[in-house]
């Protein structure tokens, strides 16, 4: 067999799999092996590549459904400046700095997306700061504390808060989560109110439809995402620096410190990345919870406000005048570009380390 | 070990030396913390569902609810089922993964077995990661401008299955990939032997090898769609009628009727919303459950 | 032989499906609701020709959300086996669902707006014919209120004005004070809750602090609110319940929502003693009002009956309009157009005191049925 292999490609690196034929799941070989069988029995004339029709068909299919996925990306993105462009060059006010938001076609356009943009940051960090460290506890539990039995199981349960569709958190938080923060809320804003992140915002806390409230129930839904994905980068630590740690009288957490955590680092600040980005571009739960209001943003997590997906669908059902329409399209095409900068960041960060693959 | 170091101090220094109360403390404080981050985790969840399931349970075990829609029902009538939801959100579902599953496997076919890493691959993998960051809202908002806007087509559950297709594409695309990977080469390296074409060889041998697997992500994936707000609110009216018809007119589903019966501020109205969560959350239940089973019935057979 | 497995459970898994479609059923029989004080139905009844296209297709305000079911029910059963389905997603959406064709009725709680180019859209969208507004769904609209310790509030129009305009601040303002002599008023902020989204309620409502509120409204009337204070909420049901969840709100929502939510709300004082929010109060001050529309297009002067002062009577009533062609349609949607309209004016109007509207006056019914007749 490895005769044929090599004799057939010279080129290919056929004898390195001689020995060990069972083991590794080595993903380049099978390409060049396809051709040889054809001449199998002769080994002296190099083989002609045979090409099936179905092999064309097969890989024509494959490369297309490839293209395709490319293709629908860039689609996206011309699609929503195609349609956001006529509603732009009609907009009186600054879209990017503007910071009221006037989609009435009847009226004259004049809508500004700063605000929105801000609330749309603002909050999604906040729960971002939220979810970052207690995700890496879980992570951390689940790979280096929880008894081996149990670790499955309690990761399950983890990943079920994945699995709770948004509606539900939204209705979760604002008809149950935020009367119950509303002590918290005010306590905050009675004594730490000079500080203007807990200012007094647009909201009303005893109804409890702010940021704050919003923030929370965003760091709840990004929890399963950081969390699994740190949690795999975080079992891939190398057992040899794990037991070296141990060998040289490491606690649990030394041992955590200065192997898991260094190792790991890059992967969670990517998942902590791909979070953000979730938390940018969640709608229904942040459309059920925040109140809107007609004051700018104050920077206080007491504020009401609209991020750019909640606006989105808030006024999706009267998407009928295309001027309208693009608008939000407009305002839909920026966060587009958010969540795409903020998530390629995040592979960005990731694929530098080939030893998390 | 032992606490009294001073008096009955050994000949030799000790080969390990005692771990320093600092060093304990803070590590007895790291584990209480970290264990401490996960019990705050299942909070929130456990919360939830008590939630859920207090202000809905009692709802769903109505036979009624089952089988009828709300048609003709003011919002002050008890009664009724959210039958027409559960056939808009199961058809919008299985629509959606009978365009997006044949796209998504062939992706993945061709990142593990003709794209390697060429310069198409790298893109397609790194649309991919992007695609699955998509927030649904932007993708309902293209189908919008595509098929409403430019197409000219009336707002349907099929647009809603098409932003669907967008969301649920990257999922199954991941999880295929992955599963094609492990395929271990010999068995691709037997067929090549006996003279099986290529495509023949990952038609018949390798999809098949990770079959089960890839049935189960589907399953995890449309799971995960159905659960999705954002496109039925942008690209489909709600109704409270049954309609099979994905083509025309409005059509239910289950997280649209909850934003719909929202707006019913009395009993009735939350009854409605808190049943119909009950049950999104057991259907998606049923088919995190089925995709489980599928793997546990099936994984047996390729060992 | 690996692959049997995963399609057998497959196939087990679309025969499920399968069986769960063939058992579902669109009859009910409702179980009806606690009846209110039944304000008088209208009297006259008129031959109704069921039949044509069998789904009806609506859309617009969430303020006759509640009496639209009634008519949905009614029309059910009076023509069996025709639909209407109605989404409430607001009256501007209702418009401009209508003008775009994409829906046989809109549903909108001010008429079509000539300066905005509705009237103009509404007639091409009617193939050239114009567009008649039908005033079909009359309703209250409270000034509900939550403040602990305080369960019974009047206002005056100026004084609404006032608190929604951010002039007055505080529950115990001299100004509130004022008219609510013997009440302890709290040292609260008063929060103001308005709609958020573009409603025809808002847009009633502003128009009427405009009317009667003696010129302390200042600001636009509008779909939009536009006192500049409080907090959005999404819907009247978001206005509802962030009243309900508060302490010290206020807020304008439709008397249905009011019931629903169990709120309390303020008497209107128009200059002739406190009046109660009810069927009977805007039953009172709708017979007074006044068609300034031409023809069959039954546009209500409502200036004129916002600025009324007649004892007894809730002036501030919200008219909802059906929007429909004159003229248009083709012979399947006009027939069941027709038909839906007559059977709401009608049949339908025996269940709207209980879904919190009023009924319409007799005198309004003729006319009402008059234009229905004359649809083509």
């Amino acid at each position: 067999m490895s005769d044929s292999d090599t004799v057939g490609r010279p080129g290919a690196p056929g004898l390195a799999r001689g020995p060990r034929g069972g083991a590794a799941p080595d993903t380049a070989p099978e390409a060049p092996i396809s051709t040889p069988q054809g001449s199998g029995g002769s080994p002296v004339q190099p083989p002609k590549v045979i090409t099936r029709p179905g092999d064309k068909i097969f890989k024509a299919l494959t490369v297309g459904s490839g293209v395709f996925v490319v293709a629908m990306i860039a689609l996206i993105g011309i699609f929503l400046l195609i349609q956001a462009i006529p509603s732009l060059a009609d907009n009186q006010a600054n879209f990017l700095f503007g910071r009221d938001w006037d989609a009435d076609p009847q009226g004259g356009l004049a809508f500004g997306v700063l605000d929105l943009l801000l609330v749309t940051v603002f909050s999604a960090v906040f729960a971002l700061i939220i979810a970052m460290p207690i995700s890496l506890g879980i992570a951390l539990f689940l790979t280096q504390y929880a008894p081996r039995r149990l670790a499955r199981p309690f990761a399950y349960l983890v990943d079920l808060l994945a699995a709770v569709p948004s509606i539900i958190y939204g209705l979760w938080g604002a008809y149950v989560l935020a009367p119950a923060l509303s002590p918290i809320s005010t306590w905050l804003n009675e004594h730490l109110g000079f500080i203007p992140l807990f200012a007094t915002g647009t909201s009303n806390l005893a109804i409890g439809q702010t940021i704050f409230t919003a923030g929370i129930v965003l760091a709840v839904m990004l929890l399963p995402i950081i969390t699994a994905i740190s949690r795999e980068v975080f079992d891939r630590t190398p057992p040899m620096q794990i037991e070296g740690a141990l060998a040289l009288g490491a606690t649990k957490w030394e041992v955590v410190r200065t192997t898991v955590l260094p190792f790991g680092r890059a992967g969670y600040i990517s998942a902590s990345m791909l979070g953000l980005g979730r938390a940018l571009g969640e709608t229904i739960a942040v459309l059920i919870i925040l109140s809107s209001t007609t004051s700018h943003f104050g920077f206080s997590l007491f504020d009401g406000g609209d991020t750019i997906a909640s606006k989105i669908a808030r006024a999706a059902q009267e998407f009928n005048d295309p001027r309208g329409a693009g608008a939000y399209i407009a305002a839909g095409l920026v966060l587009f570009v958010l969540t795409f900068v903020v998530n390629a960041f995040a592979r960005s960060i990731i694929s530098g380390h080939k030893e998390y693959e | 070990m032992s606490t009294a170091t001073d008096l009955n101090r050994p000949a030799a220094p000790p080969a390990f030396q005692e771990i320093n109360a600092s060093r304990r403390f803070k590590n007895r404080l790291a584990t209480i913390l970290v264990a401490g981050t996960f019990v705050l985790a299942l909070a929130p969840l456990v919360w939830l569902l008590i939630t859920v399931i207090a202000k809905g349970f009692q709802y769903v075990l109505n036979a009624d609810w089952w089988q009828k829609s709300l048609a003709g029902l003011t919002s002050r009538q008890f009664g009724g089922g959210v039958y027409h939801a559960i056939v808009g959100t199961l058809l919008q579902g299985l629509i959606c993964a009978v365009i997006a599953v044949p796209i998504a496997v062939m992706v993945a076919v061709y990142l593990v077995e003709y794209g390697k890493r060429s310069r198409l691959a790298k893109a397609v993998t790194f649309t991919v990661d992007i695609l699955s960051g998509v927030p649904s809202i932007v993708a309902a908002l293209f189908i919008y401008a595509l098929c409403i806007t430019t197409l000219g087509m009336p707002r349907s559950a099929f647009a809603v299955s098409l932003a669907l297709v967008l969301l649920m594409i990257p999922v199954v695309v991941r999880t295929t990939e992955e599963l094609l990977k492990i395929v271990p080469d010999e068995l691709r390296e037997a067929a090549y032997a006996l003279g099986v074409p290529k495509w023949k060889t990952i038609v018949k041998i390798v999809i098949p090898t990770a079959m089960s697997g890839i049935i189960t992500g589907i399953t995890l994936a449309i799971a995960r769609v159905m659960g999705e707000t954002a496109p039925v609110l942008v690209l489909v009216g709600y109704t409270t009628f049954i309609n099979y018809d994905p083509f025309g007119g409005s059509m239910a589903s289950l997280p649209l009727l909850m934003t719909s019966e929202r707006l019913t501020t009395n009993e009735v109205g939350e009854a409605r919303v808190w049943g119909a969560a009950v049950t999104l959350i057991l259907i998606i239940t049923v088919f995190n459950l089925l995709g489980s089973l599928i793997s546990r019935l099936t994984s047996l057979k390729t060992k | 032989m690996i692959s049997k497995r995963p399609a057998t459970v497959l196939g087990f898994i679309a025969a499920g499906a399968l069986a769960l479609t063939a058992c579902g059923s669109d009859n009910n029989t409702a179980t009806p609701g606690a009846n209110n004080t039944a304000a008088p139905a209208p009297t006259a009844t008129t031959p109704v020709e069921c039949g044509g296209k069998k789904s009806l297709v609506a859309e617009g305000s969430s303020a006759q959300k509640g009496a639209i079911e009634a008519f949905v029910a009614a029309y059910g059963a009076k023509c069996s086996g025709q639909q209407l389905a109605y989404t409430p997603s607001g009256s501007g959406a209702g418009v401009k669902q209508f003008n775009a064709g994409i829906v046989d009725i809109g549903g909108s709680d001010s008429p079509l707006n000539k300066d905005k180019g509705e009237v103009e859209a509404a007639a091409k969208r009617c193939q050239g014919n114009p567009a008649w507004n039908l005033p079909l769904v009359f309703g209250p609209v409270g000034i509900a209120y939550k403040l602990d310790g305080v369960t019974s509030l009047t206002v005056t129009p100026e004084l609404t004005a006032k608190i929604f305009s951010g002039a007055v601040t505080k529950w115990n303002d001299p100004a509130v004070a004022a008219v609510n002599s013997g009440a302890t008023l709290p040292d609260k902020a008063i929060t103001v809750i308005y709609r958020g989204d573009e409603s025809g309620t808002t847009d009633n409502f502003q128009k009427y602090l405009k009317a009667a509120g003696k010129g302390a409204w200042t600001k636009d009337a509008g779909k939009k609110f536009n006192g500049g204070v409080g907090q959005g909420a999404q819907g009247s049901a978001g206005v509802a319940d962030a009243i309900g969840a508060g302490d010290g709100t206020i807020g304008y929502i439709e008397w249905s929502y009011v019931q629903d939510k169990k709120l309390s709300a303020a008497k209107l004082d128009s200059g002739s003693g406190a009046v109660e929010l009810g069927a009977e109060g805007a039953a009172a001050a709708i017979k007074s009002a006044k068609v300034k529309g031409e023809g069959n297009d039954l546009v209500l002067d409502l200036d004129s009956l916002y600025a009324s002062n007649t004892a007894g009577a809730y002036p501030l009533v919200l008219a909802t309009y059906e929007i429909v062609c004159s003229k248009g349609y083709d012979a399947d949607t006009t027939k069941a157009v027709k038909a839906f309209l007559n059977v709401a004016a009608t049949d339908g109007q025996g269940a709207l005191a209980e879904a919190g509207y009023v009924p319409l006056p007799n005198e309004f019914q003729a006319k009402l049925l008059g234009a229905i007749k004359a649809i083509a």
